[in-house]
């Protein structure tokens, strides 16, 4: 991994998350940019977006008209561009996850389509842009590569899986480079979901606390450049870590609820270290899902127990969603710039606000800020449908 | 190099449920019949095909996760239970499917409904309704009936995705990974998707359904029909036309003969057919166009096109076909299909 670009409420770019995750405070604060008064929950992790974007080879009049998704993965996708050094190129895979794409634009198509008289003005823009292809598409003008796009969109597993099959097309020889990643942004259709659903915490996710009482919806996008080793040595690259594992699941248990021992997640994690050659003794830190949702958490605190057996007991643990919330379809990319963080920088991410932790976590949850020496992070992303995902990262060298 | 076949067939489609019915339509190529579909505070209605209800019920919504699934996962169900074809005397337990669902719209009929409910009283709108809004909805229900699935992806985009998904498929038989592979593409219909359709021409005929390959690397499961090739995806860019694109994935198949078959997506609208019709220009074979007579399903169509050229491959009536996807806004792709020679020692 040569590159890497991220974007959450913490702001924009590596340094001023890395300070964010670092200190694990939190950044929840009532929704603006749509109407939540409502709503049972008003609280997200919305993120404060500069009102220029970096120079690009779009076009300053394209560039001003982006949505909120487009330009945030623009951000973020221009800080790993930059990170990596990579330059506009033919034959470059983009690997992109989301849950919602551009879905700002299609809820105002939806407004304008149902009101009366119809207003048909600008419609035909909204109904393109809203779709996840058109903003890989922006990507690759912004940056001027050519190559496939594949958009994954496994619910809150997409951004991990994006990440995981960027690295399989790597590996399998399809091309020697890929850029992947997350994102998402606030939506009133999503937030108005999963607050009917009464996952919305109304004062902010605790993951893992025993007093948890359900998720914080944030938004954000984090993007990777991923190369072959020869390649990133070849060219002097500086690399930021290692790739080495990844594996995805389905949970057949329920479409809303993960199956409580956490087999799916079990799996997922066991596979990822078949893939890296590793077992769980030779990881030091899991980055977890934890969205803070009664069901989630005891299913993934299991499937860790079980996964980890005796390593359990002096593995940290924490969810990041405590800081920034749940990022859906970009919560498993920026949740592995995290793992790179913690690994290049030598520290664990806390979750401050944790009160109470649950007992059924048989593993220690990093609690405060704490420097560690890190060689390998283990990612979970546990999505909606039971759409899994798990990555391993190692510091390099 | 592995040779890739295709293991089963399935489709949902205006014409009706299974690949039988849409064999009788094609055959016939006459444009089915339309029907309205009444846009609120409109007095003229959008046309549309919609697919007719099953008959008889399909047995798998009997199953307790779809008691709420919306039109599009039951398309989606139906085309991959076809393509899986009928349980065998002799199950094989241990038989890994991998199975990638293909989506544009995805649960548009629930997000109207739900995103309605929300802009009226979101403490009212129903939380039964969200969870089917979600893109992976779908590949998640339908996977609970598969049995040993160990990998779904759900993957978005425009109608090309489908021969994407068609090469991941193949990937993933050959590294190992699953023993079967299903790629389904599936797409659901009302009058707000009419309506986006609508704006890029008039004269289009909104659709739906589903249409499903199977895949295997086993000649014991093939079809007859094997998978020669799936081109690169020709992405769209603004240095890059949907006509360049075009003539670029078309360059990368074979040229073709007398005997061969064309299953492409034209579908009588000239703004929209003329880069395909135009990379297509000089194909010295027969053609078949399914969205003339089946209309816009976006994905679903381009799953059709795939199945109707698999089909007359199967049946013999031709000896390869190609589908030409031209996507409305992300990228040309191609495959070629074959009858399959029997494999050496057989």
């Amino acid at each position: 991994m040569t590159g890497a670009g991220i974007v959450t409420a913490y702001g924009l770019g590596w340094s001023v998350n890395a300070a964010g995750f670092r200190s694990g405070r939190t950044t929840f604060r009532p929704v603006t940019l749509f109407d939540v008064s409502r709503q049972r929950s008003k609280l997200a992790a919305q993120v404060d977006l500069p009102d220029t974007l970096p120079a690009t080879r779009l076009p300053a009049r394209q560039a001003a008209r982006l949505d909120r998704a487009s330009r945030t993965l623009l951000l973020a996708a221009d800080e790993a561009w930059r990170q990596a050094g990579w330059e506009a190129t033919e034959n470059l895979p983009l690997v992109l996850g989301t849950t919602s794409g551009g879905m700002l634009l299609g809820e105002d198509y939806f407004k304008r389509a149902v009101g009366f008289p119809a207003s048909h003005r600008g419609q035909p823009t909204r109904a393109l842009h809203y779709q996840p292809q058109t903003q890989g598409r922006i990507l690759a003008e912004a940056f001027g590569f050519q190559g496939p796009m594949w958009i994954i969109a496994n619910a809150c597993a997409s951004g991990g899986n994006a990440l995981g099959q960027a690295w399989e097309f790597i590996r399998g020889g399809r091309s020697t480079r890929a850029l992947a990643g997350g994102y998402d942004a606030l939506t009133q259709l999503v937030f108005a979901g999963f607050d009917a659903l009464q996952s919305i915490s109304p004062t902010g996710c605790r993951p893992f606390d025993a007093h948890r009482d359900g998720l914080s919806v944030g938004e954000g996008a984090a993007v990777v450049a991923l190369e072959t080793l020869d390649s990133a040595l070849g060219r002097g690259a500086d690399i930021l870590g290692e790739l080495i594992g990844y594996s995805s699941t389905i949970d057949h248990h329920h479409l809303t609820q993960p199956h409580p021992d956490g087999d799916a997640g079990l799996t997922a994690m066991s596979r990822a270290c078949d893939s890296a050659q590793i077992n769980p003794a030779d990881v030091d830190y899991v980055n977890a899902h934890g969205t803070g949702t009664p069901l989630n958490d005891q299913s993934e605190a299991a499937a860790i127990n079980r996964w980890a057996g005796s390593r359990a007991a002096t593995l940290p643990v924490s969810s990041t969603k405590a800081g920034i919330g749940h990022l859906l379809g970009g919560a498993g990319a920026v949740e592995a710039v995290v793992c790179l963080m913690a690994l290049r920088e030598q520290w664990l991410p806390p979750e401050i606000s944790l009160e109470t932790p649950d007992p059924i976590c048989r593993f220690p949850l990093v609690r405060q800020p704490t420097d560690a020496r890190l060689r390998v992070a283990l990612s979970n992303s546990l999505g909606f449908g039971g759409a899994n995902a798990t990555l391993i990262f190692r510091q390099f060298p | 190099m592995s040779r890739v076949f295709i293991s089963g067939m399935g489709a949902v489609s205006p014409a009706g449920w299974g690949v039988p019915a849409l064999r009788r339509a094609l055959a016939a190529a006459s444009p089915l019949p339309v029907q309205p579909i009444e846009r609120p505070g409109w007095t003229r209605p959008f046309l549309a095909r919609p697919v007719p209800e099953a008959s008889p019920r399909p047995a798998f919504l009997a199953h307790p996760r779809f008691r709420r699934a919306s039109s599009l996962t039951h398309y989606v169900a139906a085309a991959a239970l076809e393509a899986l074809g009928p349980a065998p005397a002799n199950p094989v337990p241990e038989r890994r499917v991998g199975l990638i669902v293909c989506l544009q719209s995805g649960c548009v009929q629930y997000s109207y409904r739900f995103f309605k409910e929300v802009l009226e009283n979101p403490s009212m709108a129903s939380p039964l309704l969200f969870p089917e809004t979600v893109f992976a909805a779908p590949a998640s229900h339908v996977s609970v009936l598969l049995g040993e699935v160990p990998l779904v992806h759900t993957l978005v985009g425009d109608p090309g995705v489908f021969l994407q998904a068609v090469a991941l498929a193949a990937d993933w038989l050959i590294a190992g990974r699953v023993d079967r592979a299903l790629v389904v593409g599936g797409e659901e219909a009302n009058w707000l998707r009419a309506d986006a359709i609508w704006h890029f021409d008039h004269g289009c005929v909104s659709s739906a359904g589903a249409g499903c390959l199977g895949l295997s690397l086993d000649p014991a499961d093939s079809l007859g029909v094997e998978l020669e090739t799936v081109t690169d995806p020709q992405t769209y860019l603004s240095t890059w036309s949907r006509g360049q694109a075009a003539l670029a994935m078309r360059q990368q198949l074979p040229a073709g003969s007398a005997e061969d078959l064309l299953c492409d997506g034209l579908q009588g609208v000239r703004r929209l057919d003329a880069p395909e019709a135009a990379a297509w220009q000089a194909w010295p074979g027969s053609r078949l166009s399914p969205k003339r007579v089946l209309g816009e399903g976006l994905i679903a169509a381009s799953a059709w096109q795939c199945v109707a050229a698999c089909d007359a491959v199967a049946r013999g009536s031709f000896p390869a076909a190609t589908a030409s996807l031209v996507g409305c806004n992300q990228q040309a792709i191609g495959a070629r299909f074959l009858r399959a020679a029997a494999p050496a020692g057989q």
